[in-house]
Protein backbone atom coordinates (compact mmCIF):
# COMPACT_ATOMS: atom_id res chain seq x y z
CA UNK A 1 0.00 0.00 0.00
CA UNK A 2 0.79 3.11 -0.92
CA UNK A 3 -1.20 5.62 0.57
CA UNK A 4 -1.78 6.73 4.08
CA UNK A 5 -5.09 8.34 3.37
CA UNK A 6 -7.46 8.57 1.02
CA UNK A 7 -6.66 12.65 0.66
CA UNK A 8 -3.07 11.51 -0.10
CA UNK A 9 -4.73 9.00 -3.10
CA UNK A 10 -6.29 11.62 -4.86
CA UNK A 11 -3.49 14.30 -4.13
CA UNK A 12 -1.23 12.22 -6.30
CA UNK A 13 2.33 13.61 -4.64
CA UNK A 14 1.00 17.06 -6.37
CA UNK A 15 0.37 15.69 -9.64
CA UNK A 16 -3.35 15.16 -8.88
CA UNK A 17 -4.34 17.37 -12.31
CA UNK A 18 -2.13 15.49 -14.15
CA UNK A 19 -2.70 11.91 -12.91
CA UNK A 20 -6.95 12.47 -12.83
CA UNK A 21 -6.84 14.27 -15.93
CA UNK A 22 -5.33 11.56 -17.91
CA UNK A 23 -7.39 8.62 -16.40
CA UNK A 24 -10.41 10.57 -16.06
CA UNK A 25 -10.48 11.54 -19.91
CA UNK A 26 -9.51 7.42 -20.25
CA UNK A 27 -12.17 6.32 -18.28
CA UNK A 28 -14.75 8.69 -19.53
CA UNK A 29 -13.81 7.89 -23.43
CA UNK A 30 -13.98 3.93 -22.65
CA UNK A 31 -17.36 4.54 -21.41
CA UNK A 32 -18.64 7.31 -24.25
CA UNK A 33 -17.32 4.66 -26.42
CA UNK A 34 -19.69 2.02 -25.82
CA UNK A 35 -22.63 3.98 -25.11
CA UNK A 36 -22.74 5.73 -28.21
CA UNK A 37 -21.93 2.10 -30.30
CA UNK A 38 -25.37 0.69 -28.30
CA UNK A 39 -27.01 4.22 -29.78
CA UNK A 40 -26.07 3.48 -32.98
CA UNK A 41 -27.71 -0.22 -32.51
CA UNK A 42 -30.56 0.59 -30.94
CA UNK A 43 -31.26 3.57 -33.92
CA UNK A 44 -30.80 0.86 -36.48
CA UNK A 45 -32.64 -1.66 -34.85
CA UNK A 46 -35.72 0.92 -34.28
CA UNK A 47 -35.92 1.77 -38.21
CA UNK A 48 -35.67 -2.27 -38.95
CA UNK A 49 -38.63 -2.61 -36.65
CA UNK A 50 -40.46 0.33 -38.17
CA UNK A 51 -39.81 -1.74 -41.34
CA UNK A 52 -40.52 -4.85 -40.45
CA UNK A 53 -44.08 -3.54 -38.92
CA UNK A 54 -44.97 -2.08 -41.87
CA UNK A 55 -44.51 -4.84 -44.08
CA UNK A 56 -46.29 -6.66 -41.60
CA UNK A 57 -49.29 -4.45 -42.11
CA UNK A 58 -48.98 -4.57 -45.96
CA UNK A 59 -49.74 -8.14 -45.53
CA UNK A 60 -51.69 -8.22 -43.07
CA UNK A 61 -54.08 -5.07 -42.75
CA UNK A 62 -55.94 -6.56 -39.82
CA UNK B 1 -4.88 -27.08 -37.97
CA UNK B 2 -7.39 -27.64 -40.94
CA UNK B 3 -10.76 -27.77 -38.98
CA UNK B 4 -9.65 -24.26 -37.64
CA UNK B 5 -9.59 -23.09 -41.31
CA UNK B 6 -12.78 -24.82 -42.26
CA UNK B 7 -14.33 -23.53 -39.08
CA UNK B 8 -13.64 -19.90 -40.43
CA UNK B 9 -14.62 -20.02 -43.28
CA UNK B 10 -18.29 -21.03 -42.17
CA UNK B 11 -18.26 -17.95 -40.37
CA UNK B 12 -17.42 -15.70 -42.76
CA UNK B 13 -20.87 -14.36 -43.66
CA UNK B 14 -22.45 -11.86 -41.92
CA UNK B 15 -25.64 -13.88 -41.04
CA UNK B 16 -23.30 -16.65 -39.24
CA UNK B 17 -20.94 -14.16 -37.35
CA UNK B 18 -23.57 -11.72 -36.32
CA UNK B 19 -25.18 -14.03 -33.60
CA UNK B 20 -21.30 -15.56 -32.24
CA UNK B 21 -20.23 -12.12 -32.21
CA UNK B 22 -23.00 -11.68 -29.69
CA UNK B 23 -22.21 -14.55 -28.00
CA UNK B 24 -18.60 -13.25 -27.45
CA UNK B 25 -19.52 -9.66 -26.72
CA UNK B 26 -20.17 -10.12 -22.68
CA UNK B 27 -17.42 -12.48 -22.14
CA UNK B 28 -14.55 -9.76 -23.34
CA UNK B 29 -15.89 -6.59 -21.39
CA UNK B 30 -15.77 -9.66 -18.36
CA UNK B 31 -12.07 -9.99 -19.19
CA UNK B 32 -12.22 -6.75 -19.85
CA UNK B 33 -13.20 -5.72 -16.26
CA UNK B 34 -10.58 -8.13 -14.51
CA UNK B 35 -7.62 -7.51 -16.21
CA UNK B 36 -8.46 -3.88 -15.99
CA UNK B 37 -9.38 -4.25 -12.02
CA UNK B 38 -6.16 -6.02 -11.82
CA UNK B 39 -4.27 -3.48 -13.46
CA UNK B 40 -5.76 -0.53 -12.05
CA UNK B 41 -4.97 -1.98 -8.13
CA UNK B 42 -0.93 -2.73 -9.48
CA UNK B 43 -0.61 0.86 -10.60
CA UNK B 44 -2.26 2.70 -7.68
CA UNK B 45 -1.62 0.38 -4.66
CA UNK B 46 1.26 -1.72 -5.28
CA UNK B 47 4.20 -0.23 -7.91
CA UNK B 48 5.86 2.19 -5.89
CA UNK B 49 6.65 5.76 -6.05
CA UNK B 50 9.26 6.96 -8.49
CA UNK B 51 12.28 8.71 -7.04
CA UNK B 52 12.35 10.70 -10.24
CA UNK B 53 8.99 11.65 -11.48
CA UNK B 54 7.03 11.07 -8.21
CA UNK B 55 3.35 10.00 -8.56
CA UNK B 56 3.37 11.66 -12.06
CA UNK B 57 4.48 8.80 -14.06
CA UNK B 58 1.50 6.19 -13.00
CA UNK B 59 0.14 8.11 -16.11
CA UNK B 60 2.40 5.32 -17.96
CA UNK B 61 -0.49 2.54 -17.21
CA UNK B 62 -2.54 4.06 -19.81
CA UNK B 63 -0.70 5.99 -21.91
CA UNK B 64 1.55 2.73 -22.80
CA UNK B 65 -1.60 0.39 -23.37
CA UNK B 66 -3.09 3.00 -25.46
CA UNK B 67 -0.14 3.53 -27.84
CA UNK B 68 0.23 -0.15 -27.93
CA UNK B 69 -3.32 -0.66 -28.82
CA UNK B 70 -3.60 1.87 -31.42
CA UNK B 71 -0.41 0.64 -33.35
CA UNK B 72 -2.17 -3.21 -32.85
CA UNK B 73 -5.11 -2.26 -34.25
CA UNK B 74 -3.78 -0.88 -37.46
CA UNK B 75 -2.24 -4.03 -38.19
CA UNK B 76 -5.05 -5.83 -37.59
CA UNK B 77 -7.20 -3.53 -39.67
CA UNK B 78 -4.60 -3.89 -42.38
CA UNK B 79 -4.78 -7.99 -41.70
CA UNK B 80 -8.63 -7.41 -42.45
CA UNK B 81 -8.07 -5.40 -45.09
CA UNK B 82 -6.03 -7.52 -47.29
CA UNK B 83 -8.10 -10.75 -46.54
CA UNK B 84 -11.23 -8.78 -47.46
CA UNK B 85 -9.23 -7.72 -50.55
CA UNK B 86 -7.93 -11.16 -51.59
CA UNK B 87 -11.15 -13.08 -50.62
CA UNK B 88 -13.72 -10.30 -51.67
CA UNK B 89 -15.35 -10.96 -48.06
CA UNK B 90 -17.72 -8.59 -47.05
CA UNK B 91 -17.32 -9.20 -43.22
CA UNK B 92 -13.29 -8.54 -43.62
CA UNK B 93 -14.00 -4.73 -45.10
CA UNK B 94 -16.83 -4.28 -42.09
CA UNK B 95 -14.00 -5.62 -39.55
CA UNK B 96 -11.78 -2.74 -40.79
CA UNK B 97 -14.36 0.01 -40.67
CA UNK B 98 -15.30 -1.08 -36.91
CA UNK B 99 -11.93 -1.03 -36.01
CA UNK B 100 -11.27 2.19 -37.17
CA UNK B 101 -13.04 4.45 -34.76
CA UNK B 102 -11.56 2.42 -31.79
CA UNK B 103 -8.01 2.73 -33.07
CA UNK B 104 -8.71 6.76 -33.37
CA UNK B 105 -10.09 6.93 -29.89
CA UNK B 106 -6.49 4.77 -28.77
CA UNK B 107 -4.46 7.29 -30.87
CA UNK B 108 -6.46 10.09 -29.33
CA UNK B 109 -5.73 8.78 -26.01
CA UNK B 110 -2.57 8.21 -25.83
CA UNK B 111 -1.65 11.78 -27.48
CA UNK B 112 -3.88 13.04 -24.61
CA UNK B 113 -1.98 11.56 -22.00
CA UNK B 114 1.21 12.13 -23.41
CA UNK B 115 0.71 15.56 -23.44
CA UNK B 116 -0.57 15.17 -19.48
CA UNK B 117 2.39 13.09 -19.09
CA UNK B 118 4.70 15.53 -20.64
CA UNK B 119 3.55 19.12 -18.98
CA UNK B 120 5.15 17.92 -15.11
CA UNK B 121 7.91 16.37 -16.48
CA UNK B 122 8.95 18.51 -18.86
CA UNK B 123 7.23 21.70 -18.48
CA UNK B 124 5.59 21.82 -22.24
CA UNK B 125 1.67 20.52 -23.07
CA UNK B 126 3.62 18.99 -25.92
CA UNK B 127 6.83 17.95 -27.08
CA UNK B 128 8.37 17.01 -30.68
CA UNK B 129 9.69 13.56 -29.10
CA UNK B 130 9.59 10.78 -32.01
CA UNK B 131 6.92 8.53 -30.61
CA UNK B 132 4.41 11.40 -30.12
CA UNK B 133 5.12 12.60 -33.36
CA UNK B 134 4.55 9.23 -35.25
CA UNK B 135 1.28 8.50 -32.94
CA UNK B 136 0.20 12.24 -34.08
CA UNK B 137 0.65 11.19 -37.84
CA UNK B 138 -1.01 7.79 -36.98
CA UNK B 139 -3.84 9.57 -35.54
CA UNK B 140 -4.45 10.91 -39.29
CA UNK B 141 -4.47 8.07 -41.02
CA UNK B 142 -6.69 6.91 -39.01
CA UNK B 143 -8.56 9.87 -39.78
CA UNK B 144 -8.20 9.77 -43.35
CA UNK B 145 -9.45 6.20 -43.45
CA UNK B 146 -12.38 7.33 -41.59
CA UNK B 147 -13.09 10.11 -44.03
CA UNK B 148 -12.73 7.91 -46.91
CA UNK B 149 -15.02 5.70 -45.92
CA UNK B 150 -17.65 8.37 -44.87
CA UNK B 151 -17.29 9.95 -48.32
CA UNK B 152 -17.53 7.00 -50.24
CA UNK B 153 -21.01 5.83 -50.50
CA UNK B 154 -21.14 2.44 -52.20
CA UNK B 155 -20.33 0.35 -48.97
CA UNK B 156 -18.16 -2.27 -51.30
CA UNK B 157 -16.54 0.62 -53.01
CA UNK B 158 -15.74 2.55 -49.86
CA UNK B 159 -14.29 -1.44 -48.12
CA UNK B 160 -11.75 -1.57 -51.14
CA UNK B 161 -10.84 2.01 -51.38
CA UNK B 162 -10.25 2.07 -47.65
CA UNK B 163 -8.27 -1.39 -47.54
CA UNK B 164 -5.95 -0.41 -50.05
CA UNK B 165 -5.50 3.06 -47.73
CA UNK B 166 -4.63 0.60 -44.97
CA UNK B 167 -2.52 -1.57 -47.03
CA UNK B 168 -0.68 1.69 -48.05
CA UNK B 169 -0.47 3.01 -44.29
CA UNK B 170 0.76 -0.09 -43.11
CA UNK B 171 4.00 -0.31 -45.06
CA UNK B 172 4.29 3.45 -43.97
CA UNK B 173 4.02 3.69 -40.70
CA UNK B 174 7.43 2.24 -39.97
CA UNK B 175 9.27 4.11 -42.73
CA UNK B 176 7.16 7.49 -40.68
CA UNK B 177 8.58 6.20 -37.57
CA UNK B 178 12.25 5.83 -38.76
CA UNK B 179 12.29 9.39 -40.78
CA UNK B 180 10.33 10.88 -37.53
CA UNK B 181 13.28 9.15 -35.00
CA UNK B 182 15.91 10.50 -37.43
CA UNK B 183 14.33 13.68 -37.15
CA UNK B 184 14.20 13.97 -33.50
CA UNK B 185 17.46 12.69 -32.87
CA UNK B 186 18.76 14.96 -35.48
CA UNK B 187 17.33 17.94 -33.28
CA UNK B 188 16.70 17.31 -29.93
CA UNK B 189 19.51 18.64 -27.83
CA UNK B 190 18.44 16.96 -24.60
CA UNK B 191 16.99 13.50 -24.59
CA UNK B 192 13.58 14.66 -24.10
CA UNK B 193 12.13 11.33 -24.53
CA UNK B 194 8.98 9.41 -23.92
CA UNK B 195 10.85 6.08 -23.77
CA UNK B 196 12.95 6.91 -20.84
CA UNK B 197 10.49 5.29 -18.39
CA UNK B 198 11.41 4.98 -15.09
CA UNK B 199 13.76 1.96 -14.68
CA UNK B 200 10.85 -0.92 -14.53
CA UNK B 201 10.27 -2.15 -11.24
CA UNK B 202 8.48 -5.73 -12.22
CA UNK B 203 5.18 -4.33 -10.52
CA UNK B 204 5.06 -1.86 -12.66
CA UNK B 205 5.51 -3.54 -15.88
CA UNK B 206 3.17 -6.10 -15.32
CA UNK B 207 0.75 -3.16 -14.39
CA UNK B 208 1.35 -1.83 -17.91
CA UNK B 209 0.66 -5.26 -19.43
CA UNK B 210 -2.41 -5.96 -17.58
CA UNK B 211 -3.39 -2.47 -18.46
CA UNK B 212 -2.61 -3.29 -21.87
CA UNK B 213 -4.62 -6.69 -22.10
CA UNK B 214 -7.48 -4.55 -20.53
CA UNK B 215 -7.55 -2.34 -23.45
CA UNK B 216 -7.31 -5.16 -25.77
CA UNK B 217 -9.99 -7.20 -24.57
CA UNK B 218 -12.07 -3.63 -24.50
CA UNK B 219 -11.34 -3.08 -28.56
CA UNK B 220 -12.47 -6.26 -28.78
CA UNK B 221 -15.40 -5.79 -27.40
CA UNK B 222 -16.34 -2.55 -28.98
CA UNK B 223 -15.07 -3.48 -32.59
CA UNK B 224 -17.73 -6.12 -32.01
CA UNK B 225 -20.60 -4.64 -30.81
CA UNK B 226 -19.94 -1.86 -33.74
CA UNK B 227 -19.72 -4.67 -36.67
CA UNK B 228 -22.82 -6.18 -35.23
CA UNK B 229 -24.60 -2.40 -36.01
CA UNK B 230 -22.80 -2.26 -39.45
CA UNK B 231 -23.79 -5.24 -40.12
CA UNK B 232 -27.37 -4.67 -39.26
CA UNK B 233 -27.05 -1.26 -41.39
CA UNK B 234 -25.58 -2.70 -44.27
CA UNK B 235 -27.51 -6.25 -44.76
CA UNK B 236 -30.96 -4.51 -43.73
CA UNK B 237 -32.60 -5.77 -46.74
CA UNK B 238 -31.46 -9.18 -46.57
CA UNK B 239 -33.75 -12.20 -45.20
CA UNK B 240 -31.68 -13.17 -42.02
CA UNK B 241 -31.53 -9.45 -40.85
CA UNK B 242 -35.53 -9.55 -41.46
CA UNK B 243 -35.49 -12.43 -39.16
CA UNK B 244 -33.74 -11.26 -36.39
CA UNK B 245 -35.55 -11.56 -33.03
CA UNK B 246 -34.50 -8.33 -32.23
CA UNK B 247 -36.47 -6.88 -35.55
CA UNK B 248 -39.32 -9.10 -36.27
CA UNK B 249 -42.70 -7.54 -35.20
CA UNK C 1 6.68 0.82 -73.50
CA UNK C 2 5.40 2.97 -76.29
CA UNK C 3 1.98 2.85 -74.93
CA UNK C 4 4.32 4.61 -71.64
CA UNK C 5 5.62 7.44 -73.94
CA UNK C 6 2.60 8.12 -75.56
CA UNK C 7 0.39 8.76 -72.52
CA UNK C 8 3.44 10.80 -71.40
CA UNK C 9 3.26 12.70 -74.56
CA UNK C 10 -0.40 13.49 -74.60
CA UNK C 11 -0.95 15.02 -71.32
CA UNK C 12 1.61 17.23 -71.78
CA UNK C 13 0.01 18.24 -74.92
CA UNK C 14 -3.00 18.97 -73.20
CA UNK C 15 -1.34 20.92 -70.38
CA UNK C 16 0.73 22.92 -73.09
CA UNK C 17 -2.46 23.63 -74.48
CA UNK C 18 -4.20 24.23 -71.31
CA UNK C 19 -0.77 26.57 -69.58
CA UNK C 20 -2.99 28.04 -67.18
CA UNK C 21 -2.84 25.24 -64.70
CA UNK C 22 0.48 24.78 -64.47
CA UNK C 23 1.65 27.67 -63.91
CA UNK C 24 -0.99 28.03 -61.33
CA UNK C 25 0.52 25.42 -58.94
CA UNK C 26 3.88 26.83 -59.87
CA UNK C 27 2.94 30.96 -58.51
CA UNK C 28 1.05 29.35 -55.77
CA UNK C 29 4.59 27.76 -54.55
CA UNK C 30 6.12 31.41 -55.02
CA UNK C 31 3.61 33.22 -53.44
CA UNK C 32 3.33 30.70 -50.13
CA UNK C 33 7.26 30.71 -50.23
CA UNK C 34 7.01 34.83 -50.33
CA UNK C 35 4.34 34.62 -47.02
CA UNK C 36 6.37 33.21 -44.80
CA UNK C 37 9.03 36.28 -44.27
CA UNK C 38 6.02 38.48 -44.38
CA UNK C 39 4.37 36.43 -41.22
CA UNK C 40 7.80 35.91 -39.16
CA UNK C 41 9.89 38.76 -40.11
CA UNK C 42 13.05 39.45 -42.46
CA UNK C 43 15.28 39.01 -40.45
CA UNK C 44 18.54 37.04 -42.72
CA UNK C 45 19.90 34.49 -40.05
CA UNK C 46 16.18 33.43 -39.05
CA UNK C 47 14.78 33.08 -42.95
CA UNK C 48 18.49 30.78 -43.66
CA UNK C 49 16.86 28.50 -41.02
CA UNK C 50 13.34 28.38 -41.57
CA UNK C 51 14.56 27.83 -45.47
CA UNK C 52 14.42 24.15 -46.09
CA UNK C 53 11.02 23.65 -44.11
CA UNK C 54 8.86 26.14 -45.72
CA UNK C 55 10.57 25.20 -49.64
CA UNK C 56 9.36 21.68 -48.49
CA UNK C 57 5.91 22.37 -47.36
CA UNK C 58 5.27 24.92 -50.23
CA UNK C 59 5.94 22.42 -52.52
CA UNK C 60 4.41 19.39 -50.85
CA UNK C 61 1.26 21.83 -50.99
CA UNK C 62 1.87 23.11 -54.39
CA UNK C 63 2.04 19.36 -55.64
CA UNK C 64 -1.15 18.54 -53.89
CA UNK C 65 -2.95 21.25 -55.74
CA UNK C 66 -2.26 19.69 -58.87
CA UNK C 67 -2.96 15.67 -57.62
CA UNK C 68 -6.95 15.52 -58.20
CA UNK C 69 -5.78 16.62 -62.04
CA UNK C 70 -4.00 13.13 -62.74
CA UNK C 71 -7.23 11.17 -63.17
CA UNK C 72 -9.87 13.54 -63.21
CA UNK C 73 -10.09 14.94 -66.40
CA UNK C 74 -9.78 11.36 -67.97
CA UNK C 75 -12.53 9.97 -65.52
CA UNK C 76 -14.75 12.73 -66.52
CA UNK C 77 -14.68 12.03 -70.68
CA UNK C 78 -14.46 8.40 -70.44
CA UNK C 79 -10.69 7.81 -71.23
CA UNK C 80 -9.79 6.43 -68.20
CA UNK C 81 -11.80 3.43 -69.16
CA UNK C 82 -10.95 3.41 -72.18
CA UNK C 83 -7.26 2.64 -70.92
CA UNK C 84 -8.57 0.48 -68.64
CA UNK C 85 -9.90 -1.49 -71.29
CA UNK C 86 -6.73 -1.45 -73.63
CA UNK C 87 -4.33 -4.62 -74.50
CA UNK C 88 -1.87 -2.41 -72.80
CA UNK C 89 -0.82 -2.99 -68.94
CA UNK C 90 -2.60 -0.58 -66.89
CA UNK C 91 -0.11 0.07 -64.46
CA UNK C 92 2.09 1.31 -67.79
CA UNK C 93 -0.32 3.50 -68.52
CA UNK C 94 -0.86 4.91 -65.34
CA UNK C 95 3.22 5.10 -64.40
CA UNK C 96 3.05 7.54 -67.82
CA UNK C 97 0.06 9.83 -66.68
CA UNK C 98 2.23 9.98 -62.89
CA UNK C 99 5.51 11.27 -64.65
CA UNK C 100 3.73 13.41 -66.76
CA UNK C 101 2.34 14.64 -63.61
CA UNK C 102 5.41 14.89 -62.24
CA UNK C 103 7.20 16.48 -65.53
CA UNK C 104 4.19 19.33 -65.48
CA UNK C 105 3.78 19.55 -61.72
CA UNK C 106 7.56 18.05 -59.68
CA UNK C 107 10.02 19.60 -62.58
CA UNK C 108 8.78 23.50 -62.37
CA UNK C 109 9.40 23.35 -58.26
CA UNK C 110 13.02 21.83 -59.13
CA UNK C 111 13.26 24.65 -61.31
CA UNK C 112 12.20 27.32 -59.33
CA UNK C 113 13.48 26.60 -55.98
CA UNK C 114 16.89 28.19 -56.21
CA UNK C 115 15.09 31.25 -56.92
CA UNK C 116 13.32 31.07 -53.76
CA UNK C 117 16.25 29.97 -51.81
CA UNK C 118 18.19 33.40 -52.99
CA UNK C 119 15.09 35.16 -51.27
CA UNK C 120 15.95 33.46 -47.76
CA UNK C 121 19.55 33.91 -48.39
CA UNK C 122 21.12 30.27 -48.60
CA UNK C 123 24.38 29.67 -50.14
CA UNK C 124 25.32 28.04 -53.18
CA UNK C 125 26.00 24.77 -51.56
CA UNK C 126 22.32 24.60 -50.07
CA UNK C 127 20.48 25.78 -52.79
CA UNK C 128 22.15 22.76 -54.87
CA UNK C 129 21.41 20.45 -52.24
CA UNK C 130 17.95 21.85 -52.01
CA UNK C 131 17.64 21.49 -55.72
CA UNK C 132 19.09 18.00 -55.70
CA UNK C 133 16.53 16.75 -52.52
CA UNK C 134 13.31 18.67 -54.94
CA UNK C 135 14.45 16.55 -57.57
CA UNK C 136 14.02 13.34 -55.97
CA UNK C 137 11.62 14.06 -53.38
CA UNK C 138 8.92 15.59 -56.10
CA UNK C 139 8.41 12.26 -57.96
CA UNK C 140 8.43 10.82 -54.99
CA UNK C 141 4.99 13.26 -54.50
CA UNK C 142 3.55 12.44 -57.39
CA UNK C 143 3.73 8.91 -56.36
CA UNK C 144 2.53 8.49 -53.56
CA UNK C 145 -0.08 11.42 -54.39
CA UNK C 146 -1.05 9.34 -57.79
CA UNK C 147 -2.16 6.92 -55.05
CA UNK C 148 -4.42 9.37 -53.18
CA UNK C 149 -5.37 10.81 -56.50
CA UNK C 150 -7.23 7.31 -57.38
CA UNK C 151 -8.70 6.46 -54.22
CA UNK C 152 -10.46 10.08 -53.81
CA UNK C 153 -11.40 9.72 -57.87
CA UNK C 154 -14.79 10.77 -57.95
CA UNK C 155 -15.42 11.09 -54.49
CA UNK C 156 -17.60 13.95 -52.76
CA UNK C 157 -15.19 16.49 -50.46
CA UNK C 158 -12.26 15.26 -53.04
CA UNK C 159 -9.47 18.00 -52.89
CA UNK C 160 -9.97 18.27 -48.92
CA UNK C 161 -9.87 14.62 -48.28
CA UNK C 162 -6.87 13.66 -50.86
CA UNK C 163 -4.90 16.25 -48.80
CA UNK C 164 -6.03 14.30 -45.32
CA UNK C 165 -5.06 11.34 -46.95
CA UNK C 166 -2.00 11.84 -48.45
CA UNK C 167 -0.08 14.57 -46.22
CA UNK C 168 0.42 11.78 -43.97
CA UNK C 169 2.22 9.66 -46.43
CA UNK C 170 4.39 12.68 -47.45
CA UNK C 171 6.28 13.39 -43.50
CA UNK C 172 9.06 11.14 -44.57
CA UNK C 173 9.83 12.66 -47.48
CA UNK C 174 9.67 15.82 -45.83
CA UNK C 175 11.78 14.99 -43.27
CA UNK C 176 14.84 13.63 -45.16
CA UNK C 177 14.29 16.06 -48.39
CA UNK C 178 14.01 19.50 -45.67
CA UNK C 179 17.25 17.27 -43.25
CA UNK C 180 19.25 17.10 -46.37
CA UNK C 181 19.52 20.63 -47.17
CA UNK C 182 19.89 21.55 -43.54
CA UNK C 183 22.74 18.99 -43.09
CA UNK C 184 24.73 20.82 -46.06
CA UNK C 185 23.83 24.15 -43.87
CA UNK C 186 25.17 22.81 -41.02
CA UNK C 187 28.46 21.72 -42.73
CA UNK C 188 27.42 17.34 -41.94
CA UNK C 189 27.07 14.63 -44.55
CA UNK C 190 24.64 15.14 -46.74
CA UNK C 191 24.64 11.57 -48.53
CA UNK C 192 22.43 9.56 -45.76
CA UNK C 193 19.69 12.01 -46.22
CA UNK C 194 19.78 11.69 -49.86
CA UNK C 195 20.36 8.67 -50.22
CA UNK C 196 16.99 7.56 -48.26
CA UNK C 197 15.54 9.85 -50.51
CA UNK C 198 16.26 7.90 -53.42
CA UNK C 199 15.49 4.53 -51.62
CA UNK C 200 12.13 5.92 -50.64
CA UNK C 201 11.84 6.99 -54.65
CA UNK C 202 12.90 3.32 -55.52
CA UNK C 203 10.56 1.81 -53.14
CA UNK C 204 7.59 4.07 -54.32
CA UNK C 205 8.09 3.64 -57.75
CA UNK C 206 7.97 -0.35 -57.31
CA UNK C 207 4.89 -0.08 -55.26
CA UNK C 208 2.84 3.35 -56.07
CA UNK C 209 1.52 2.75 -59.66
CA UNK C 210 0.72 -0.90 -58.81
CA UNK C 211 -1.08 0.01 -55.89
CA UNK C 212 -2.34 3.27 -57.54
CA UNK C 213 -3.78 0.79 -60.41
CA UNK C 214 -5.81 -1.48 -57.76
CA UNK C 215 -7.38 1.77 -56.54
CA UNK C 216 -8.35 3.03 -60.40
CA UNK C 217 -10.13 -0.32 -60.63
CA UNK C 218 -12.14 -0.07 -57.87
CA UNK C 219 -13.21 3.34 -58.85
CA UNK C 220 -14.22 2.71 -62.67
CA UNK C 221 -16.30 -0.80 -61.46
Amino acid sequence: MNWNSPAEFFAMGGYALYVWGSFGVCALALALEPFLVNQRRTVILRSLRREALAEKLDKDPK
Amino acid sequence: MNNRVINWFRFASPSSFYPIAGKMIPWFWLLAAVFGAAGLWLSFFVAPTDAVQGEGYRIIFIHVPASWMSMFIYVVMAGWAGLGLALNARLSGMMAQALAPTGALMAFLSLWTGAFWGKPMWGTWWVWDARLTSELILFFLYLGFIALQAAIDDPRRADKAGAILVLVGVVNVPVIYFSVKWWNTLHQGSSVSMTKAPSMAMTMLWGMLLMALCFWMYSIAVALMRVRAIMLERERHTEWVKQLAEVKP
Amino acid sequence: MNAMLAVIRRDLLVAMRCKTEVLTALFFFVIVTSLFPLGIGPEPALLRKIAPGVLWVAALLATMLGLHRMFAADHADGTLEQMALSPAPLALLVAGKIVSHWLVSGLPLVLMAPILGIQFDLDAGALGVLMLALLLGTPLLSLIGAIGAALTLGVRGGGVLLSLLVLPLYVPALIFGAGAVQAQMAGLDVGGHLSLLAALLALAAFFAPWATTAALRIALE
